[in-house]
């Protein structure tokens, strides 16, 4: 029983990170009907920022802070310099650009810091079960993950974003300013993966340390509905719990196979995801 | 009001529009009849500058209108409603309206233009919280326009409003029309293919075939021209 | 052109022509230089097979280096396990293997669309060498299988190098299998791929059974990088977990769309490009004699760099630009005027 307590408790705390890093891609891929692949490097980028003004001033949450500004900033740049422009392009094209900058920000990141691991301070004490790191990943999230529906479902920019979102011209036609919604909507997702990427990264950051969880975050977005935030959060908790029952009942190597029977199983029954809306054809 | 100057307008090669002229007198309503595919459609599309002019030019309320963007076009008081509504199935019926009028600073305005369009549309306000997929055909064009509305539009562009509406409901929403013209002032540029019911409640017509204008007159004037009607109007 | 041969035979003088080139090619470079030869031959075939699933018929797949992954595991068990089996045997049941199980992701695949498969395809290349893992007697974990395959005839044994006899092997093969893809991609089959891909609807109006095109297209594409993976095993001697990560299948896109999506060809320049921008880009770096940690990310930097621009400013990437050149050297502009 205890074991069983222990496993959903520490499969919540990486479900949780799964399910902030998954929000991070739906957010982009609701506005824009692109994957980000990117997203890994730019919370990667934030991590080694956090690192650096954490080593540099003493002190966790300066760096925490600078982590998620220089993210969210991240974001708004990539949208401008690379997105916008590939607006009329193929799936295709956004997915290899994306990647493109994934190469290219994780081979900055080694030149910069190094390829070599460095120590990554956890926010609390890490020790125990559920240690107090833990329970402020899961509240550190359940506090992003609200935030961000109650500004989509409540505020006039949420509704602006949505209405980008499901329908740009008509956005358009009723006065949004869709190309700064865009922007708007990349700065947001990226700084909630750099929240994501900040609870991922302890103990050690090196450049692809990133790339794991990364895979699962997808795995979450497309098991909860790359449309739906809610079905990613939902998704991405089931997937670490999930994950950690494997993980503690069958052995950690068989974790990356569960994932793909996982998602191969939820995927066949429903190919638009749990709670994904069945895809209308666009033209 | 406005004012469209030998405004010529290409999808690719395919030209959709050439050198149309006209202008639309401010508080009136205007009718844009035509067959299908004659680019009323693209007319209104221009004008909102979802498509680009490649040569003439577009004035509103004074203002050049034709190289702005979308958005800008409709914060300047343009509400366009697109062919079958534009309604956002997955919003609500209430988040629908809100969104015609974000734009505008006034609060306290807003609340009130929500308050004038339900009661201009009362079906619509017992569904406020539902998705606004789950209205019928004529609920959403209602919600369209109402949309359309709540901006406090000075001009109000409106793409067959009636289609695929059961004749009733057609009816009512030209009612609508007529009396918003009537109370407020409302300029309407109205584009329809049921020509009789579109110039039943306008004051000018302009009839648009093959991209080009080939009638421009009052609505009684059109009405009463048989040889216009068969040709072109197809009643 | 004023031959009327059928494209069967005309695929297959040209490929003969190459192996040619190939052979001759081999014989005036170093082992180093063979090596790498055979090296782009195998992952032009893996790309090539990506083009047809990609590039043809639209599903973008993130997991091709699962199909290498089996190939590479298929010879590496049977040299192991069953010596006695011929080495063309041995990559021929690499290419089954290959094709079996794209078989059967392209079946839980078909009813997937754009991102949804991305995301499945890659959580197959990260899962399957997971197996490895849990069947270390079988697969020997992430040490992965050694082993030593004696292929060459007894007569060439010491007249002929290993590694250039090796890239022969390599290259035959390869030649081969693109004979048959060529084949298919200007037959029937490749206009079946392209419609479902340009328009489902209006492609199974037309009597197209979409549900089984893509599942072929995914059973053609995998066998392709079945035997990318067995030539793999072959040519190294190994089959280790550690060569398939998630990272191998994007650069297999990445190279595809680096070369050029519409055609074969885009294959073989992203195959060039895969293996030689690496060996480019670390040159460069001695060269500056930078800084360890600066001159080993360079590459993937500039790799990087070079994907971002690729798809902002020459989406058609290098056979686009090889095209271009062609058409102007064949058919030179009658005047130079208006010519930009």
């Amino acid at each position: 029983m205890t074991t069983f307590v222990n496993l959903t408790l520490g499969g919540l705390s990486s479900g949780a990170v799964y399910a902030a890093l998954g929000l991070s891609l739906v957010i982009i891929y609701r506005a824009t009907r692109v994957v980000n692949f990117a997203q890994p490097a730019l919370a990667l980028i934030s991590s080694y920022l956090a690192y650096s003004v954490t080593k540099g001033t003493g002190s966790y949450w300066l760096g925490f802070v600078a982590a998620i500004v220089a993210g969210t900033l991240l974001g708004v740049v990539v949208e401008r310099l690379i997105i916008r422009p590939l607006r009329h392009a193929g799936e295709l094209s956004a997915i290899i650009a994306t990647l493109g900058l994934l190469l290219l920000l994780q081979a900055v990141a080694g030149m910069i810091w190094s390829n070599e691991p460095h120590a990554f301070a956890y926010a609390f004490d890490f020790r125990g079960r559920f240690s107090p790191s833990d329970l402020f990943a899961v509240l550190a999230v359940v506090v992003a993950a609200t935030g961000v529906l109650l500004l989509f479902k409540f505020t006039p920019l949420g509704l602006r974003l949505r209405a980008t979102a499901f329908n740009p011209e008509v956005a358009k036609l009723v006065g949004v300013r869709v190309g700064a919604m865009l922007t708007v909507g990349w700065g947001l997702a990226a700084g909630v993966g750099s929240l994501a990427g900040l609870l991922a990264t302890p103990p050690f950051i090196f450049p692809t340390v990133l790339d794991e969880v990364f895979v699962y975050a997808l795995t979450a977005a497309v098991l909860g509905g790359l449309d739906n935030p809610l079905g990613t959060i939902v998704g991405g908790l089931v997937l670490g719990i999930g994950l950690s029952y494997v993980s503690g009942l069958l052995g950690a190597e068989l974790v990356p196979l569960a994932a793909l029977a996982i998602l191969v199983a939820v995927l066949a029954v429903r190919p638009s995801g749990l709670f994904g809306r069945a895809t209308a054809r666009r033209v | 009001m406005l004012e469209i100057n030998g405004v010529t307008a290409a999808y690719g090669l395919v030209r959709a529009l050439s050198e149309v002229t006209l202008t639309v007198e401010e508080g009136s309503i205007t009718a844009i009849l035509g067959a299908n595919g004659a680019g009323k459609t693209t007319l209104l599309r221009t004008i909102s500058g979802l498509v680009r002019a490649s040569a003439g030019t577009i004035t509103a309320f004074g203002e050049d209108i034709t190289a702005l963007p979308t958005d800008r076009i409709a914060r300047l008081g343009v509400a366009h409603v697109p062919e079958g509504g534009g309604v956002i199935p997955e919003l609500t019926v209430e988040e629908n309206l809100r969104l015609g009028a974000l734009w505008r600073t006034d609060r306290a305005d807003r609340a009130a233009a929500m308050g004038e369009v339900l009661e201009l549309f009362p079906p619509l306000a017992p569904r406020r919280t539902k998705a606004a997929g789950t209205l019928s055909g004529g609920e959403r064009q209602m919600l369209a326009i109402g949309r359309g509305l709540m901006g406090r539009p000075r001009l109000l562009l409106l793409d067959e409003p009636s289609l695929g509406l059961a004749p009733m409901v057609s009816a009512k929403i030209m009612g609508v029309l007529r009396s918003l013209r009537a109370d407020t002032g409302l300029t309407v540029l109205l584009v329809e293919q049921n020509a009789r019911s579109a110039l039943s409640i306008s004051d000018r017509g302009f009839v648009l075939a093959l991209g080009r204008v080939v009638a421009a007159d009052s609505a009684d004037a059109l009405l009463a021209d048989d040889q216009l009607r068969h040709a072109y109007l197809g009643f | 052109m004023t031959t009327k041969l059928p494209p069967l035979v005309l695929h297959l003088l040209a490929a003969l022509g190459c192996l040619v080139l190939l052979v001759l090619l081999t014989l005036v470079t170093d082992p180093f230089t063979n090596l790498r030869i055979a090296t782009v031959g195998y992952y032009l075939i893996a790309v090539a097979g990506l083009a047809l699933l990609t590039g043809f018929n639209g599903q973008v797949s993130l997991g091709h280096g699962a199909f290498m992954f089996i190939g590479a595991y298929t010879v590496a068990l049977l040299v192991k396990r069953v010596p006695a089996f011929p080495i063309w045997a041995d990559l021929l049941l690499a290419v089954l293997a290959g094709g079996l199980a794209g078989l059967l992701a392209g079946a839980a695949a078909a009813r997937l669309h754009g991102p949804y498969l991305a995301g499945a395809t890659l959580a197959l290349a990260v899962g399957l060498p997971a197996v490895t893992q849990r069947f270390p007697d079988l697969f020997a974990g992430s040490n992965g299988l050694s082993f030593t395959v004696n292929s060459q005839p007894a007569g060439l044994v010491g007249v002929v190098p290993p590694t250039r006899w090796q890239s022969w092997i390599v290259w035959l093969s390869v030649l081969l299998a693109l004979v048959v893809l060529a084949n298919l991609a200007r037959g029937r089959l490749g206009r079946t791929l392209r419609a479902v891909r340009d328009d489902e609807v209006a492609a199974s109006l037309a009597g197209v059974h979409v549900g089984r095109t893509k599942i072929l297209a995914f059973l053609v594409s995998s066998a392709c990088g079945g035997l990318a993976g067995g030539l793999q095993a072959f040519l190294l001697g190994t089959a280790a977990p550690g060569s398939f990560t998630p990272a191998l299948s994007l650069s297999l896109l990445a190279a595809l769309v680096l070369g050029g999506l519409g055609s074969l060809w885009g294959a073989l320049w992203g195959a060039i490009a895969l293996v030689y921008f690496q060996v480019w880009t670390d040159d460069f770096a001695e060269l500056l004699s930078l800084r360890s940690d600066i001159a080993d990310n360079l590459p993937l930097a500039l790799y990087g760099v070079v994907l971002i621009v690729t798809v902002l400013a020459f989406p058609a990437g290098i056979q686009g630009g090889v095209r271009k050149l062609w058409v102007r050297v064949r058919r030179p502009a009658p005047s130079q005027r208006g010519e930009s």
